[in-house]
């Protein structure tokens, strides 16, 4: 039996593609600016007491929704989605733009989630630096600068599988969604930060990894001053990809955040 | 036929490794900028666009970029309003106004119609999509391109023609209140399209009857293009005739052989225009595009991986050989009068256009060379390019109305070029 299924769902007319494994209480995931990067080892251990429910943002695989112009239009709709599946107890964890549209869905609404973990979270201005334009590069160099050492990453060759032109062209939809959503301002939200004070009732993980060449450093301790629940964890040596890069250490802190 | 002067109007004094290293022109820093030889060559290329008018040719063509030394133009609206009052014959063709990354179609329907009245309606406004890189130098979304040129093109026509004061609420802009009160000289500005052969552009151009012009693209290529857009005219219900097509041919004239081929090398000066990591922005493309695109997967992880970009000598060498090749092509013609000529009028033969353009000497060549070449062109071959333009019945679209000509009567179109061209 495969450890996840896909099915298709309607939300307020639209076609959400859920990759759905596990069981025990619901989990959403919300997936980073690439897509849905596969199965990976720590979905495995996560899965063994957490029902994983992914949503494939539209327009990454399947048709783009035109009235989507921002982050909050999908938090909006993912809102719909726990609601229509009735969800009503969720915590949910978000990587980088999928953290961001988290962060964006919490702040729409304070109640919908039990807990949250982020992770190298989006949507806030760095108070140094910038995060990483994804666009004029290759989605390969993307790829690559989002692990800190690829040579100890053993799953990174399993990163959204082999190098092909379907792939390809994946990527390419997945960048021109990140592009509607967030060319400019790039990948934060200039109201986003003032609203998570709002948050006072959500407990909050971050993670983010000390060689994340993607995020810097700024833009998470800023997420977790903003949070007035909010705890910050370092994961010492990973990149971007703390999930795919520490696994254990992963998950670890985020079922005892969870549980 | 109409024929037109064009050039980039490089700040040519930029050391070419540094061009190299950053792999183009894009981007390269602008502490290689020098005011007072800034200055010096706006008022040089000025000067030798109006020359351009003196010795004959019908048109000055001017383009636009920015953030990089290839050309200095950055506003092809000044460039043009200077050329409207300096001038008083040829046209002023923009090739073209880049839509998208100007954000604001009512300025741009403003400045135009003023440039118009200026010149007393010799403004051909030919609009554009802006290339990848324009993208970024201007922050305008390229996932968001197509739909910033459509809507900024529809409002634009209607910025022109309908009666103000009237207010607009677009997908992507927006105006409260629309009443431009200075409206152009033409009733109906004629509008051209360039492009470098993207399918999308050339269906666009003949569904709405704009003339469509190739940027010096290669003919089997550029042949193909036209059969697109005579199928998309044949839909629309209309034939095609050169009035529809424009060709832009690099060449460089000079008193022998030997110095036009030397001078001609300004055309390879550089190399490329475009570092490789602004080439493909998400969403520039149709996903058509970006499915023939995949199929080259494994080439784009490893692009150029012949060509070290910081091996000089190499990368010279590798500009020189295709220099070679471009000759053979004619991608750049080089030569005196009497030789270029007969290649003029083969290409002439091979693409019929209706709108010829010289894209004339780029790269670091000294203003008398160029004034030289305005001379010989001017005398010798202007004269014989217009004798090969009545013989080939090449009609320009101020002589046919680009869009007028009646389908033949089993309603399938004339092809406009040999077949053997077309299937090349």
């Amino acid at each position: 039996m495969s450890e996840f299924t896909e099915r298709v769902v309607k939300v307020n007319g639209a076609e959400l593609a859920l990759i759905e494994g596990g069981s025990g209480p619901a989990l959403l995931v919300l997936h980073e600016e690439l897509g849905h990067p596969g199965w990976l080892n720590w979905h495995r251990q996560i899965a063994k007491h957490r029902r994983i429910i992914i949503p494939i943002h539209p327009g990454f695989q399947t048709e783009r929704l035109s009235w989507v112009r921002n982050v909050r239009d999908l938090a909006c709709l993912y809102g719909f989605l726990l609601r229509d599946q009735k969800i009503d107890t969720v915590d949910v964890l978000g990587f980088s733009l999928g953290g961001w549209i988290a962060a964006e869905m919490a702040v729409g609404n304070p109640s919908l989630f039990r807990r949250m973990a982020l992770v190298a979270p989006f949507g806030i201005k760095p108070g140094e630096g910038y995060i990483m334009d994804m666009f004029p590069m290759s989605s390969a160099e993307y790829l690559k600068a989002s692990v800190a050492n690829i040579a100890a990453t053993p799953e990174f060759e399993h990163l959204y599988g082999e190098g092909s032109a379907q792939q390809f062209e994946l990527w390419e939809d997945a960048r021109t969604e990140c592009a509607r959503l967030a060319w400019e301002p790039y990948m934060h939200n200039p109201s986003l930060e003032p609203l998570l004070g709002g948050l006072t009732g959500l407990p909050t993980l971050i993670m983010w990894g000390d060689k994340d060449a993607i995020l810097p450093g700024s833009a998470v301790h800023d997420y977790a001053k903003a949070i007035p629940r909010a705890r910050l964890h370092v994961l010492k040596g990973a990149g971007h990809r703390p999930e795919a890069e520490k696994t254990d250490e992963f998950v670890r802190e985020l079922e005892e955040f969870l549980n | 036929m109409h024929i037109g002067y064009f050039v980039e109007q490089q700040y040519n004094p930029v050391p070419e490794e540094a061009v190299l290293l950053n792999g183009g022109f894009f981007g390269l820093s602008n502490k290689y900028f020098d005011r007072k030889t800034g200055a010096a060559l706006y008022h040089r290329y000025i000067k030798e666009f109006l020359e351009a008018e003196r010795v004959g040719y019908d048109s000055m063509i001017l383009n636009e970029h920015h953030a990089n030394p290839a050309c200095m133009s950055n506003s092809i609206m000044i460039e043009a309003a200077i050329l409207a009052y300096a001038s008083h014959r040829a046209k002023i063709v923009l090739l073209g106004t880049p839509l998208p990354i100007m954000k604001n179609p009512l300025r741009a329907a403003e400045e135009l119609a003023q440039i118009d009245l200026i010149s007393n309606g010799r403004l051909v406004p030919g609009i554009i999509r802006g290339a990848a890189w324009e993208q970024v130098a201007s922050n305008t979304n390229p996932a968001l391109n197509r739909e910033l040129f459509d809507e900024a093109h529809d409002f634009m026509l209607q910025a022109w023609s309908r009666p103000g004061p009237w207010r607009y609420e677009g997908k992507h802009f927006h105006y409260r209140f629309v009443n431009p009160f200075v409206r152009p000289m033409q009733e109906k500005p004629p509008i051209w399209v360039p492009g470098v052969i993207s399918p999308e552009t050339v269906i666009w151009a003949a569904e709405h009857r704009y003339p469509y012009v190739a940027l010096g693209t290669e003919v089997a290529a550029t042949a193909k293009m036209w059969k697109l857009y005579g199928d998309t005219a044949q839909r629309m219900g209309y034939q095609v005739g050169p009035e529809n097509f424009g060709y832009f041919q690099k060449v460089v004239v000079a008193d022998t052989d030997e110095e036009a081929y030397e001078l001609g090398k300004g055309h390879i000066f550089g190399g490329s225009f475009t570092p490789t990591r602004f080439a493909s922005l998400p969403g520039y493309n149709s996903k058509d595009a970006v499915k023939n695109y995949a199929n080259k997967f494994y080439e784009f992880l490893r692009p150029r991986a012949t060509l070290d970009p910081t091996d000089i000598p190499g990368l010279r060498q590798s500009f020189a050989d295709n220099y070679a090749k471009h000759q053979e092509t004619m991608h750049v013609i080089t030569g005196t009068p009497k030789t270029v000529i007969p290649k003029l009028r083969a290409r002439l033969e091979a693409l019929r256009p209706g709108i010829f353009t010289i894209w004339g000497p780029e790269g670091p060549i000294p203003h008398e060379k160029t004034m030289r070449m305005m001379k010989l062109v001017g005398d010798e071959v202007l004269p014989a390019l217009r004798e090969i333009g009545k013989e080939l019945d090449l009609t320009d679209p101020f002589q046919v109305e680009p869009g007028s000509r009646p389908l033949p009567a089993n309603g399938q179109w004339n092809p406009l070029v040999p077949t053997q061209v077309a299937a090349a």
